[in-house]
C-alpha cells in the first residue's frame, strides 16, 4: 500500500495542492483508502495492475454500452496494464470541480478535472484512432452503439452526418477537438462529468 | 347549482362557474346584480332599465298573449356574470400588454392586482358593499387546479427530479421553519407588548404563520417566467413553490384542528398525531396523484378511436385527482402535481400527436386565464373597508419576520444541502431564492377560510395576508427584475437544441455509470440507470402504447426534432421569399418520407406515421428539409429527379383537393382532421379530381411542359419500360437546371443504383399503372394497390395545406400561380441556389 498510494495522492491532489488543503486532507485520504482497496479488489491477479480482463469482470460494464470504451480509457496507449497511478489519474476527471479551483484560472499545470480535460474525455471516446479528429465513421460506432435497433443504417447515417454538421465549422466533415469544445460551451460539463463522492 | 353537477360540464364549469359563490351570496341579487353589471361592464348599463321585465319574470306564469321575445335575465344570471367577469379580468390583461414599456418594468401579476383594485373601486363605489369576492372554495376547486396541473404537466422532470432532495428539504423544512417561526415571533412580540390587546392565542398566532408560510407557484411563476433565471435555480424556487403549497395546506389543517381542540387538550399524543398526520396527508396525496397517473396512462393507451376527445380525458382524470385527494382529506395539490408530473411522459407519447398539442394549448389557456383572475381578484376582493383592520405592530411586524424568516431558512437550508450538493447554490442565487418567497392566492384563500368564531381577530389576519401579498407580489416583484441583473444571476442560456449536446449528454450519462461502476460505489447515476431500466422494462410495458414504446429513441427523437424545426424554417423562408419552389421539393420530400415510413417502417416508428399520416398539415411539411430529410431516405432522395414532373400535377391535386375536403368537414363535430376519412375523400378524389385536372391543364396550360404532365402517366411509363433507366435521365434534363442540380446533389448522397424503380414515384404520380409493380424490388407490403396509394397520395397531401394557406384559394389564382412555376425558373431561385453549388454549402453535401 506504500508507495503507490502516495503517489497518487499527490495526482489526485494536484489540483488543491497548492490551495490550502487542510480541511479536505482528511477527505481525500479517505477517498484514496477507499479506492485503493477496491483496486485491490479488481485485481485478480495480484500484481498490483489491472488488465483489461480486470473490468470486464464487472458486471454492469459488460451492459453498458459505452463500457468498452470507457475501459480503454483507463489504458494509455499500447498498453494493456494499468497501475494505480494510471487508475487514479483517470478517475480524476471526474472529480467535481472545486470552487476555488475554478477560479484560479489557467494555470501551467490544469488540473484533470479542468472543463478542458473532461471534454477531452469525453472526445477520446469516440477518437479512436486518436488523430484528434472524429470521423464520420467513428461517430457512427458510438451511434450504433447508443441507439437502440430500430433505428435503421441509413437513419443513423443521417443522424452522424446533422451531428457533424453541428459541430464542423472548417468544412472538413469531422470534429476536431476544438470544434468539440466550442459546440458544447453552453453544456455543463462540470456538472455532467463529475461524481459527487469523489471529492 | 344543478349546473355543478353535470359531470360533461366539468371543464367548463371549472372555468366558468367560479364566482357562482358571490352572485348567490347576494341576496339582494335584483338590485344589487344590476348595479353590478353597469358598473362592470358599462355596455350593459341597459339591464337596470329593464329591471321591471327582470321582475315580473318572478311573476305567476298567467299571460295575455304569446310573448315573442321575453326577458330572461333570471335564468342566465349566473352562468352570465361569470362569463362576464372572465371576459373582463382577461380584457385587463389585454389593455396592459398593449404597452409592453409598462409591463417591461412592472410584473404582470403586480399589474393585474392594481386593476384590480381599479375595479373594485369601481364595484363598491356602485353598491356600498363588497359584492364581488374571491371565495376560497372557487379559488380552491375552480381556479387553482388548472394551474398546479399545468405547472406539473409540464415540468421538466429530470430537472425537478434530480433536485427533488433540495427541493424536498426546502418545501417541507423550510415551510415548517417559516411558519414556526412567524407564528413563534408574533406570539413573543405580542407577550412583549409590541401590538396592544389583541385576542389571539399561542395556536391562534401559529395558524397564521402556517398560513403565510407558504410561496406561491402562482406568484412565482408568474414573476420569475419573465426574469429567466437559469434553470437550477428556477426548479428550486418553483418547485418548492409548488410542493410546500400541499404543506401549507397540511399544516394550516394540523394547526386548524388544535386552535378547535384549545390549548387544554393538546397533549403529546395530539402533536405526535398531527406529526402523522402531517405525512400521511401530503405523502398521500402524492400518491392519490400516482394512481391517478397509471389511470391516466393506461386509458390514453386505447383512445386511439375518439382521438377528439382523448385530450379532454386528461382534464378530467386530473380533476378528478385534485377532488378525490380533496374527498380524502388529502393534499389535493400534492395530488394533480404529481398527476401531472408522472403522467406527462407516457401520455405525450400515448396520444396523438395534435392532441398532445391540444392539451399543451388548452392547459395553457386554463392556466394562464385563471392566474389572470386570480390576481385581479386578489385586488378586488381588497376593496372592502370591513376587512381593514388596522395594528400597526402587528402587520409591520409580519411582514418584517415573513421577509427575514424566509431569508434565514433559505440561507440556512441552502448552506446544509450545499454540502452534498455537486454544484452548490451559490450565495447570489440564495438571494434571489429567499428575496422569491412571493406569497399569493393560497395564504388569501387560507386567510379567508378562517373561521371568526374561533379567531376573533380574523379581519387584522385577512388584511395583514393582503398587505403581505401585495408587498411581496407587487414590490418584490417590481424589483425582482433589476436585481436580477444586478447581481448577475446567471440566466438561463438560450441554448437551441443540438443532437450533438444530446449525443454528448448520454455519452456522460453513461460514463459517469462506468465510473461508479469501477469505482464500486453506488452513487447517483447507480440510481438513476436502476430507475431507467425498471421503466423501460415495466412503466413503458405497461402504460405506453405497444406502438409507442418501439419508436422511443431519445436520439433519433431528437433528430426528429431538429428536422421538423429546419423544416419548419425552410417552409418559412420560401414563402417569405415569395418563391414556391419549396413547394415542389417539399412536395416530393414529404410525400416520399411518408411513404418511406408508411410502408416499410410503420411498424418501428408510428408516431412520425401519426405525424405523416394525421398530423400531416404541419408535420410533413417540416420533415421535409431536402438536405435533412431528403437524405434520411436516400432511396427515395434519388427518386426526386424522377418526381419532379410529376410534382407540379400533384401540387396542383393537393389543392383542389384540399379545399374541396375543408369544406365538407368543417361542420363535423367527430371529425376534426380532414384525414380521418379517407374512403370518402377518395371517393371524392377518384371521382372528380382526375377529371377537372384533366380538363383544367390541357384549357390553361397548353405549353409543352403541361402536355407532358398531362400525359405522362401513361406515356412516361411506357417509355421508361422499354428503354430503362436512360432515357429516365435524360427526361428529367430536359425540365430545366433545378432538376438536374436536384440530381447531381443526391447522387452525391447514394450510388445510383436504379432508383426509378422504387414505387414511390408511381405513387406520389397517383397513378394507377399496375405493370410496372412487378419489377420493383420492394418488399411486398408496399404494393399496395393503386386506390390505396390513392389515399396515401392523399395523406400525404394534407401537410400542404399549410403552404396553401400562402397559396390563394381561387381555383383561378392556382391557374395563375402554376404555369408560373412550371415555365419560370427564376420564381425558384432559392432553392435552387441551395442545390445548385452543393459544395458551398455542407447541408447540402450532406444531402
Amino acid at each position: 500500500m506504500g508507495l503507490p498510494l502516495v503517489e497518487s495522492a499527490l495526482q489526485w491532489n494536484s489540483g488543491i495542492l497548492n490551495a490550502n488543503r487542510d480541511p479536505k486532507n482528511d477527505d481525500v485520504e479517505f477517498q484514496i483508502t477507499r479506492l485503493y482497496s477496491r483496486f485491490h479488489s479488481l485485481d485478480k491477479g495480484e500484481n498490483g495492475a489491472l488488465s483489461r480482463e480486470d473490468f470486464q469482470r464487472i458486471p454492469e460494464l459488460a451492459i453498458n454500452p459505452l463500457g468498452d470504451r470507457i475501459i480503454n480509457a483507463f489504458f494509455p496507449e499500447g498498453e494493456d496494464q494499468v497501475n494505480f497511478r494510471g487508475f487514479m489519474r483517470t478517475l480524476a476527471h471526474f472529480r467535481p470541480v472545486e470552487d476555488n479551483e475554478k477560479s484560479k484560472g489557467h494555470d501551467a499545470s490544469e488540473p484533470l478535472n479542468s472543463r478542458n480535460n473532461k471534454l477531452l474525455f469525453a472526445f477520446r471516446l469516440y477518437d479512436l484512432d486518436r488523430d484528434d479528429k472524429i470521423s464520420r465513421d467513428e461517430l457512427l460506432q458510438v451511434l450504433r452503439m447508443m441507439v437502440g435497433v430500430n433505428i435503421s443504417d441509413e437513419q443513423l447515417g443521417s443522424i452522424a452526418d446533422r451531428t457533424i454538421q453541428e459541430a464542423d465549422t472548417n468544412g472538413d466533415m469531422s470534429i476536431s477537438f476544438s470544434e468539440f469544445i466550442k459546440v458544447l460551451e453552453k453544456v455543463d460539463v462540470e456538472q455532467k462529468m463529475s461524481i459527487r463522492f469523489l471529492h | 347549482m344543478a349546473v355543478l353537477r353535470r359531470p360533461e360540464c366539468l371543464l367548463l364549469t371549472a372555468l366558468l362557474l367560479f364566482c357562482w359563490p358571490y352572485s348567490s351570496s347576494a341576496l339582494q341579487w335584483d338590485e344589487d346584480l344590476n348595479v353590478e353589471l353597469r358598473d362592470a361592464d358599462n355596455a350593459t348599463a341597459e339591464t337596470s332599465l329593464n329591471k321591471q321585465g327582470n321582475q315580473t319574470e318572478h311573476a305567476p306564469a298567467t299571460i295575455d298573449t304569446l310573448p315573442i321575445v321575453t326577458w330572461k335575465w333570471h335564468h342566465v344570471e349566473a352562468p352570465y356574470l361569470v362569463a362576464l367577469w372572465v371576459l373582463v379580468c382577461w380584457l385587463c390583461k389585454l389593455v396592459f400588454e398593449l404597452n409592453h414599456r409598462v409591463t417591461n418594468i412592472f410584473p404582470e401579476s403586480g399589474l393585474l392586482i392594481l386593476i384590480g383594485f381599479v375595479l373594485g373601486g369601481i364595484v363598491w363605489g356602485a353598491d356600498k358593499k363588497a359584492t364581488f369576492a374571491l371565495q376560497p372554495t372557487t379559488f380552491f376547486y375552480y381556479l387553482l387546479p388548472q394551474i398546479i396541473l399545468d405547472a406539473g404537466y409540464c415540468m421538466p422532470n429530470k430537472l425537478f427530479f434530480s433536485n427533488m432532495g433540495a427541493i424536498l428539504v426546502y418545501a417541507v423544512i423550510g415551510t415548517c421553519w417559516n411558519a414556526g417561526a412567524v407564528g413563534i415571533s408574533l406570539w413573543g412580540c405580542y407577550e412583549g407588548g409590541a401590538m396592544g390587546h389583541l385576542e389571539i392565542g399561542f395556536l391562534q398566532f401559529l395558524l397564521f404563520g402556517s398560513l403565510l408560510s407558504a410561496v406561491d407557484p402562482v406568484a412565482v411563476i408568474a414573476v420569475f417566467e419573465e426574469v429567466h433565471v437559469n434553470e437550477v435555480l428556477f426548479i428550486l424556487v418553483f418547485g418548492e413553490s409548488l410542493l410546500n403549497d400541499g404543506v401549507t395546506v397540511v399544516l394550516y389543517n394540523v394547526c386548524d384542528a388544535f386552535v378547535s381542540l384549545g390549548a387544554a387538550k393538546i397533549n403529546a399524543a395530539e402533536i405526535i398525531k398531527g406529526i402523522i398526520s402531517f405525512f400521511v396527508v401530503a405523502f398521500g396525496g402524492a400518491l392519490v396523484g400516482v394512481i391517478f397517473a397509471i389511470i391516466l396512462c393506461l386509458l390514453t393507451r386505447c383512445t386511439k378511436n375518439i382521438q377528439i376527445i382523448e385530450a379532454g380525458f386528461i382534464f378530467v382524470i386530473s380533476y378528478l385527482s385534485y377532488l378525490t385527494a380533496e374527498m380524502l382529506s388529502l393534499s389535493a395539490i400534492m395530488a394533480i402535481t404529481f398527476c401531472g408530473v408522472c403522467s406527462q411522459k407516457y401520455i405525450n407519447v400515448n396520444m396523438d400527436e395534435r392532441s398532445v398539442n391540444t392539451v399543451r394549448y388548452a392547459m395553457k389557456v386554463f392556466a394562464n386565464g385563471s392566474e389572470t383572475m386570480i390576481f385581479v381578484f386578489l385586488g378586488i376582493s381588497a376593496i372592502d373597508p370591513a376587512i381593514w383592520v388596522w395594528n400597526t405592530g402587528f402587520i409591520l411586524l409580519t411582514l418584517l419576520f415573513v421577509f427575514v424568516y424566509r431569508i434565514m431558512g433559505v440561507f440556512f437550508l441552502t448552506w446544509f444541502l450545499n454540502k452534498t450538493r455537486l454544484v452548490p447554490v451559490e450565495t447570489i442565487e440564495q438571494v434571489i431564492m429567499s428575496y422569491g418567497g412571493l406569497r399569493g392566492g393560497v395564504a388569501y384563500a387560507l386567510a379567508t377560510v378562517l373561521d371568526p368564531v374561533k379567531i376573533k381577530e380574523k379581519n387584522l389576519m385577512l388584511c395583514t395576508t393582503f398587505l403581505v401579498i401585495y408587498f411581496t407580489v407587487v414590490l418584490q416583484g417590481v424589483t425582482m427584475k433589476p436585481l436580477v441583473k444586478w447581481l448577475k444571476v446567471k440566466r438561463s442560456a438560450q441554448s437551441e437544441l443540438k443532437l450533438i449536446e444530446k449525443l454528448n449528454n448520454r455519452t456522460f450519462e453513461h460514463t459517469l455509470c462506468a465510473v461508479e461502476d469501477i469505482c464500486g460505489r453506488i452513487g447517483d447515476n447507480w440510481w438513476i440507470r436502476g430507475w431507467n431500466r425498471f421503466e423501460q422494462k415495466w412503466i413503458c410495458r405497461y402504460l405506453m402504447k405497444p406502438s409507442a414504446r418501439k419508436s422511443q429513441d431519445y436520439l433519433f427523437g431528437v433528430f426528429h426534432q431538429l428536422n421538423l424545426e429546419d423544416a419548419v424554417n425552410y417552409v418559412s423562408e420560401g414563402e417569405r421569399r415569395g418563391s414556391l419552389a419549396f413547394m415542389r421539393s417539399e412536395d416530393a420530400a414529404s410525400v416520399d418520407f411518408k411513404k418511406k415510413f408508411g410502408t416499410d417502417m410503420s411498424d418501428i416508428m408510428p408516431d412520425i406515421m401519426v405525424n405523416t399520416d394525421f398530423n400531416g398539415l404541419d408535420v410533413s411539411i417540416r420533415e421535409s428539409v431536402p438536405s435533412v430529410s431528403l437524405e434520411i431516405h436516400e432511396n427515395d432522395t434519388k427518386n426526386l429527379r424522377n418526381n419532379n414532373d410529376v410534382n407540379v400535377h400533384h401540387l396542383l391535386q393537393q389543392h383542389l383537393y384540399k379545399s374541396r375536403k375543408h369544406h365538407r368537414h368543417k361542420y363535423s363535430r367527430s371529425h376534426f382532421s380532414i384525414n380521418q376519412s379517407e374512403d370518402e375523400v377518395q371517393e371524392i378524389f377518384q371521382r372528380t379530381m382526375r377529371s377537372r385536372l384533366e380538363s383544367f391543364k390541357s384549357a390553361k396550360m397548353g405549353v409543352a411542359p403541361a402536355k407532358k404532365i398531362s400525359k405522362h402517366p401513361q406515356k412516361d411509363r411506357q417509355q421508361k419500360m422499354s428503354n430503362g433507366k436512360s432515357l429516365d435521365k435524360s427526361k428529367a434534363h430536359p425540365y430545366g437546371d433545378e432538376d438536374f442540380e436536384f440530381s447531381d446533389g443526391n447522387s452525391a448522397s447514394g450510388g445510383e443504383a436504379a432508383t426509378y424503380q422504387t414505387p414511390y414515384y408511381y405513387r406520389v404520380a397517383g397513378i394507377v399503372n399496375r405493370a410496372f409493380m412487378p419489377e420493383m424490388d420492394t418488399p411486398p407490403t408496399m404494393r399496395t394497390p393503386p386506390w390505396l396509394s390513392q389515399a396515401e397520395t392523399d395523406g400525404s397531401v394534407a401537410p400542404s395545406q399549410r403552404a396553401q394557406r400562402s397559396l390563394p384559394w381561387s381555383p383561378s389564382n392556382i391557374r395563375r400561380l402554376a404555369p408560373l412555376r412550371i415555365s419560370n425558373r427564376s420564381t425558384d431561385s432559392f432553392i435552387m441556389a441551395d442545390v445548385v453549388k452543393p459544395p458551398e454549402n455542407p447541408e447540402d453535401r450532406v444531402a
